[in-house]
C-alpha cells in the first residue's frame, strides 16, 4: 500500500477564546448592545439647556483666547506661589515616608505581618481620591495651603511606595543572595544589593509624582486646599473667564516645564 | 604542575587538624517534598579544590547553598574547623558567613556599583553599617582590594561600573569579592557556565591558582567533566542528591561517569564536548592562518 501525502486545509480561522458556540457568542453580543443603547437613551436630553450652554461655552472660549494675567496678577501669584510650596514639600515628605513604607511591602525582603501592614497603609492610601481626602482636611485644617500639603503627602504615599515595592519584588535576586553570603547584615543588604538595582526607579518616580502634584494642587484647591486651584475656583464664580483662561495657561505651561525638566533629569539615570 | 600533584596526593590522604570542612549526614528535604540531598558526607582538608560534578537537578547547588545557608539544610552536620554550621543562630551564621567566599554562575556583581564598591563588598560582614553607608572603609581594606583587583588584572577598572565589563572580567570581579572576605573555604558555583571554552580556562585556573597561594580549600560546582578533570584535585559526583563517586579526577572512567550521569546522557555530553573541542580547534587553526 502506497502512502499518500497528507492533505492540509486550506482555510483556518483564529479559534475563539471565549463561549465556543457561535449562537452564545450572538446572544451575548447583542445583549451588551441592546444594554447601551437602553442605557444611552436613559439620559434626559433638554436640548434648550444644550443650546444655552453652547452660548456659555462660547463666553468660556471668548475669555480664553484673551487671557488676561494683569488685574488679578497679585492672587494668580499668590496661588502659584502656594501651589509650588505645597507641591514640593508635599513631594519631599511624601518621598520620605514612601521609601521605609515601600520596603515594608517588599514580599522579598520582610516578615509577613510588616508586608501586610505596609501593603494595608498604601491600599488605604491608593483607595481614597486626592479630592476626597481634600474635602476632609479642609474640614480638619480650615481652608488654606495646609490642608492641600497635608492631602498631596498622603495621596503621594500610596503612589510611592506602591511602585517602590512592586519594583523591589522584581529585582536580580542574584546580587541580593551574593552580599548576603559575604556575611553582611540586613541594613548593608539593602544598602549594597538593593538600593542601586530600584534607585534609578525611586528617582523618576519622585519626578513623575511632582508633576502629579502640581496638577493635582489645581484640583483640590478648588474644594478649599488652597494653591492655585483656589484662585481659579474665585475666578470661575466670578464669571471672570478671562484670569480663568490666563491661570489655566499658566498650569499648562508649568506642567509642560515640569515633564520636559524631569525627562531631561532621567536621561542622567541607568 | 608537579607540586600540584604532590598536594594532591598530600590532601587526599591526609586528615585531621588540616580538615576544613566536614559534612555529615548532609540532607535537605524542601517544602514541596523534594528531597535534594541525601546523606551527603566528605571532608575538604586544606588546600583541596574539589569538583562537584552531577546532571542538573542532583543537588549540586543546594549542596553548596546548604554549605553557607543560603538554603537551610533539613539535616546533619556541617563542621567548619569545629564550629556546626547548621545549628548556628543568625548573629554567629553572619561571622561565620564572613568566613566562606562565595563565587556565583551569572557572577552575581552588583551591577550598578563600581568594580571597586563590588571587591569591598566582600568587607561588609566586617565592617559596621555607618562605614560601608558613607564607603569609608578602613585603610587596609582598600589596599587589600587594590591588590586583589591587580591579581585578577583589572587594576585599571577599578572605578568602571560592573555592568561596563565583560563575562570574564566580571568573573574576576567575582573572585576578588570573594578573596576580600579573607575566605577560609571558598565555595564556587559553575563560574564557568556563562563563559566562553576560552575564558572558562582562564578563570579555572585563576581560581585553582588563588587557592593554591593561599591554601584554601574550595567547592567548585561544575558541569563540564573534562574541564572539571584538567583542574580539580578531586571530584565528588552526585546523583539525585546522592554521593556516587569520591576520588582522584583520574579514576574518572566511562563506567563511573555512566554511573553518575546515566550512560545515554553520559554519551550524549561527551560527543556534545568533543563536537565544541573541534569547532574549536577549528578556528585557531584558521585563526593562525589568518596571521599567517
Amino acid at each position: 500500500m502506497s502512502v499518500s501525502a497528507p492533505v492540509y486545509p486550506t482555510r483556518w480561522r483564529r479559534p475563539a477564546r471565549m463561549l465556543r458556540d457561535r449562537r452564545w457568542r450572538l446572544l451575548v453580543q447583542g445583549a451588551a448592545l441592546a444594554y447601551l443603547v437602553l442605557a444611552l437613551g436613559s439620559f434626559e436630553v433638554e436640548w434648550s439647556r444644550v443650546v444655552e450652554g453652547l452660548s456659555r461655552a462660547q463666553r468660556f472660549a471668548h475669555g480664553f483666547l484673551q487671557p488676561d494675567f494683569i488685574s488679578r496678577w497679585s492672587d494668580i501669584r499668590q496661588g502659584l506661589i502656594e501651589s509650588l510650596t505645597m507641591t514640593l514639600t508635599a513631594t519631599v515628605v511624601g518621598v520620605a515616608i514612601s521609601v521605609p513604607i515601600g520596603i515594608g511591602g517588599a514580599r522579598n525582603l520582610v516578615p509577613a505581618s510588616v508586608y501586610g501592614l505596609c501593603r494595608a497603609i498604601i491600599a488605604v492610601s491608593r483607595s481614597l481620591q486626592e479630592v476626597i481626602i481634600a474635602i476632609f482636611l479642609v474640614a480638619m485644617f480650615g481652608f488654606g495651603p495646609l490642608a492641600g500639603f497635608v492631602t498631596l503627602s498622603f495621596a503621594s504615599i500610596g503612589f510611592i511606595a506602591k511602585l517602590l515595592a512592586d519594583d523591589i519584588e522584581e529585582i536580580d535576586p542574584r546580587q541580593v543572595e551574593a552580599i548576603r553570603a559575604t556575611g553582611a547584615g540586613w541594613w548593608q543588604v539593602l544598602h549594597y544589593a538593593i538600593q542601586p538595582q530600584v534607585m534609578p526607579r525611586l528617582i523618576g518616580l519622585s519626578l513623575y509624582r511632582l508633576d502629579i502634584n502640581f496638577r493635582e494642587s489645581a484640583v483640590i484647591g478648588i474644594v478649599g486646599a488652597g494653591g492655585i486651584g483656589a484662585t481659579l475656583n474665585t475666578a470661575i464664580d466670578r464669571y471672570e473667564y478671562d484670569s480663568a483662561g490666563a491661570i489655566l495657561l499658566i498650569v499648562i505651561a508649568i506642567v509642560m516645564l515640569a515633564e520636559y525638566g524631569s525627562s531631561y533629569l532621567r536621561r542622567f539615570l541607568q | 604542575m608537579g607540586t600540584e600533584r604532590c598536594r594532591t596526593r598530600r590532601s587526599l590522604l591526609t586528615s585531621g587538624e588540616t580538615d576544613v570542612l566536614d559534612l555529615q549526614q548532609l540532607t535537605k528535604t524542601y517544602a514541596t517534598g523534594d528531597t535534594a540531598l541525601r546523606d551527603v558526607s566528605f571532608v575538604v582538608p586544606r588546600g583541596q579544590v574539589v569538583g562537584l560534578i552531577g546532571p542538573s537537578g542532583a543537588g549540586k547547588s543546594t549542596l553548596i547553598r546548604c554549605i553557607n545557608r543560603l538554603v537551610d539544610p533539613s539535616g546533619g552536620r556541617i563542621l567548619l574547623g569545629d564550629i556546626d554550621l547548621a545549628q548556628v543562630g543568625r548573629a554567629e551564621l553572619r561571622r561565620q558567613r564572613r568566613r566562606i567566599g562565595m563565587i556565583f554562575q551569572e557572577y552575581a556583581l552588583v551591577e550598578r556599583l563600581t568594580v571597586m564598591e563590588n571587591v569591598l563588598s566582600g568587607r561588609l560582614g566586617y565592617v559596621p553599617f555607618w562605614r560601608s553607608f558613607t564607603r569609608r572603609f578602613p585603610g587596609r581594606d582598600i589596599e587589600n582590594a587594590y591588590r586583589l583587583l591587580d591579581r585578577v588584572g583589572l587594576l585599571e577598572h577599578a572605578d568602571k561600573r560592573a555592568d561596563a565589563l565583560s563575562g570574564g572580567q566580571r568573573q574576576r570581579v567575582g573572585i576578588a569579592r570573594a578573596l576580600a572576605q579573607e575566605p577560609a573555604l571558598l565555595l564556587v558555583d559553575e563560574p564557568t557556565a556563562s563563559l566562553d571554552p576560552k575564558t572558562s580556562r582562564q578563570i579555572m585556573r585563576l581560581i585553582i591558582e588563588v587557592c593554591d597561594e593561599r591554601d584554601l580549600p574550595a567547592i567548585v560546582n561544575i558541569h563540564d567533566v573534562p574541564l572539571a578533570q584538567q583542574f580539580m584535585h578531586r571530584i565528588v559526583g552526585l546523583r539525585a542528591g546522592e554521593v556516587v563517586f569520591d576520588g582522584a579526577p583520574t579514576a574518572l572512567d566511562e563506567t563511573v561517569l555512566g554511573d553518575i550521569y546515566g550512560a545515554e546522557d553520559w554519551s550524549a555530553m561527551r560527543r556534545e564536548h568533543e563536537a565544541d573541542r573541534d569547532a574549536e580547534e577549528d578556528t585557531s587553526r584558521r585563526l593562525a592562518e589568518v596571521a599567517r
